[in-house]
């Protein structure tokens, strides 16, 4: 075949493709198409795409919101948790005594009142006092001397609203030193009732 | 005159013969002679060597219990074995009476024990023998009690007073109830159901009473003889301390603290449940009972007045009385009573110059005595012969046990290691 016999057949097709176009894009009265196979499934291909890939923004979208609930979640958490810290430090803050005495100092007093609202907003709160003593003195007075600075701090909480149930007393007396050193600067650490959480603990509200 | 020095061995071979001859001269049993010496002094006494298995360690066993009576001066047989027998075998009292003897001890280890003889050396004859029986293995604790045994009743033959030898000192190291021997051997730990403190004897010796402490407090009850413990209960919101046994073992009487003072109380051992309170506190701390040997009265630790004091009550709780009433030292702590076995004192430690003392007080004409005066010392116990005192001091440096003769101030450490704290001297132990 010559060039121009290949030619011409294209130029045909071209011709005819150019013409269908133009009649297309032409304002044309509306007759119903009939679609081809060939049409009929690219429209669909492309509805099927649509479909996928909003359902994948879908996806990502309520992935998103899971992850923010749970990251607001942890944030609560975090924060409940570091105020369960702080308010349990409250309670288990340590107060001192002055040597061979039980009464309660004013500064020891003000430790205690910040134990009360805590205390009251957490009735499952249970704690357990235990009063302790410097090594001076015999033994076996500071056993009862330790006794009595734990019921002096209990009677004081429970003047203020705490039930009576809800704390535990005992004594270590001399035996559990915090310090070994002799001087006053250790032997007034030693004089002292620890507070420890017996039970209802691990979260804390704020009162 | 002094001679080259034999073996020990040779020496006791010099008196291989002599038994037969004392057998012959046999005081009427059942009757104690003491030695002719004057009261107040301390008889020289020799123990001659001991022939036989363990020979050497009886023997020096034997001597470290007479010197550690301070009754007795315990005199070394050296350089003349010679010249220490006649040529008829009998002991030439002659030599011994230069020496400075008053008695001579001679024993022969035997299939059962221990054949013993002693001599008065200016009655010139054997005034007591005895066959001791020994069936414990050589050197262990046991064989150690027996051999203590046997010195107490050879101190009894000399001085109408039986020694203290076969006694033990229950005390606490890290709260945990320990016992030592009387010559500082044998220290040996017991099981404890928890933290321990301030052990007891019952007057019988074979039981130990302590209380634990923290939550759970209680007092118990332990059987040297079987090891069983009897508790006499935790409660709530309670410490339970410083049990002590009545002098006819039948009851214990120890402090009840709780949130509104502590009382001292009584309980039966005999199965009843229910303490019966002793001390009307009133809301002041009272421990640490001890009784007099009659029973009728105790002594005990009270804060009622605002500082810690030593009072006494009679036993059902009636006319309390402050007992340390003096004005000597800082006056406002005094603890730690101990009743005398003879009821005439009482030891307890008082504060002076920041320090804790050692002191005694006769219960008539009440003037008090200071015994100590170096380092802090504390927690006086009585020994049954009502002259030792067994406290802690920490005047090498750290908490030991020291003993104390109050009639020579004689002072000895009993414990090596630091750390032991309230010792309870038991009764004379053994069986008779």
């Amino acid at each position: 075949m010559t060039l121009k016999t290949r030619f011409i057949p294209l130029a045909l097709i071209l011709f005819t493709v150019a013409s269908t176009e133009a009649c297309r894009s032409a304002p044309q009265p509306v007759v119903p198409a009939v679609d081809t196979a060939a049409e009929r499934m690219a429209r669909e291909a492309e509805l099927e795409r649509q479909r996928q890939a909003d359902a994948a923004a879908a996806a990502d979208a309520r992935a998103r919101a899971v992850a923010d609930s749970i990251a607001r979640v942890r944030a609560a958490e975090d924060a409940a948790r570091r105020e369960t810290d702080m308010l349990r430090s409250t309670v288990t803050n340590v107060i001192t005594f002055d040597f061979n005495r039980a009464e309660l100092r004013s500064d020891a007093r003000a430790v205690l009142d910040a134990k009360v609202p805590v205390l009251l907003a957490n009735s499952g709160l249970t704690i357990r006092i235990a009063g302790h003593a410097d090594e001076r003195g015999s033994s076996e007075y500071n056993l009862a001397l330790g006794q009595r600075r734990a019921a002096m701090a209990k009677r004081y909480l429970v003047e203020r609203g705490v039930a009576e149930g809800r704390i535990e007393t005992t004594s270590f007396g001399e035996e559990r030193p915090v310090c070994n050193e002799s001087n006053e600067s250790c032997w007034a650490q030693n004089r002292r009732d620890e507070f420890e959480i017996t039970a209802g603990g691990t979260m804390l509200r704020r009162p | 005159m002094q001679f080259r020095m034999s073996l020990p061995g040779a020496v006791a071979f010099a008196f291989a013969l002599f038994p037969l001859s004392v057998l012959a001269q046999e005081p009427a049993r059942g009757v104690r002679i003491g030695l002719t010496y004057d009261p107040g002094t301390r008889p020289g006494v020799v123990v001659l060597p001991i022939r036989g298995e363990a020979g050497d360690s009886l023997r020096a066993i034997l001597e470290r219990d007479f010197r550690l009576s301070d009754r007795l001066t315990v005199l070394e047989l050296a350089g003349s074995p010679g010249a220490a027998a006649l040529p008829s075998g009998s002991l030439n009292y002659q030599f011994f009476g230069t020496m400075g003897a008053a008695a001579v001890v001679q024993a022969t280890v035997t299939a059962s024990g221990l054949h013993v003889a002693l001599h008065d050396v200016r009655k010139a004859s054997v005034i007591n023998v005895h066959d001791f029986v020994v069936s414990e293995a050589p050197y262990s604790r046991d064989w150690r009690y027996t051999v203590h045994g046997i010195a107490d009743s050879i101190e009894e033959w000399m001085t109408l007073v039986r020694g203290i030898a076969q006694t033990r000192i229950a005390f606490i190291r890290t709260n945990v109830v320990h016992l030592v021997d009387f010559d500082g051997e044998q220290e040996i730990a017991l099981p404890v159901v928890g933290a321990a403190l301030s052990p007891a004897w019952h007057p019988g010796g074979g039981m130990i009473a302590y209380n634990t402490f923290g939550p759970e407090s209680r007092i118990v009850i332990h059987d040297l003889r079987t090891g069983r413990n009897r508790d006499l209960g935790a409660q709530r919101n309670v410490t339970n301390l410083t049990p002590s046994f009545t002098p006819d073992g039948r009851t214990i009487v120890y402090s009840i603290s709780t949130e509104n003072g502590a009382d001292l109380y009584q309980r039966s051992l005999d199965g009843e449940a229910f303490p019966r309170r002793i001390t009307v506190g009133r809301g002041s701390e009272n421990v640490g009972p001890s009784f007099s040997p009659d029973g009728n009265r105790v002594a005990f630790t009270s804060d009622r007045t605002g500082t810690p004091q030593v009072y006494i009550t009679d036993a059902d709780g009636t006319n309390a009385d402050i007992f340390t009433a003096f004005d000597f030292g800082d006056q406002n702590d005094r603890a730690s009573p101990d009743w005398s076995p003879d009821g005439r004192q009482i030891a307890f430690q008082s504060r002076i110059d920041g320090r804790f003392q050692i002191f005694t007080m006769s219960i008539r004409d009440r003037q008090p005595r200071q015994l100590t005066s170096e380092g802090e010392n504390e927690d006086p116990s009585w020994a049954p012969d009502g002259r030792h005192l067994v406290f802690v001091s920490t005047r090498t440096g750290t908490q030991q046990l020291w003993i104390l003769d109050t009639e020579s101030g004689k002072l000895r450490q009993l414990t090596r290691l630091g750390g032991a704290r309230l010792p309870a001297w038991s009764p004379r132990l053994g069986t008779r």
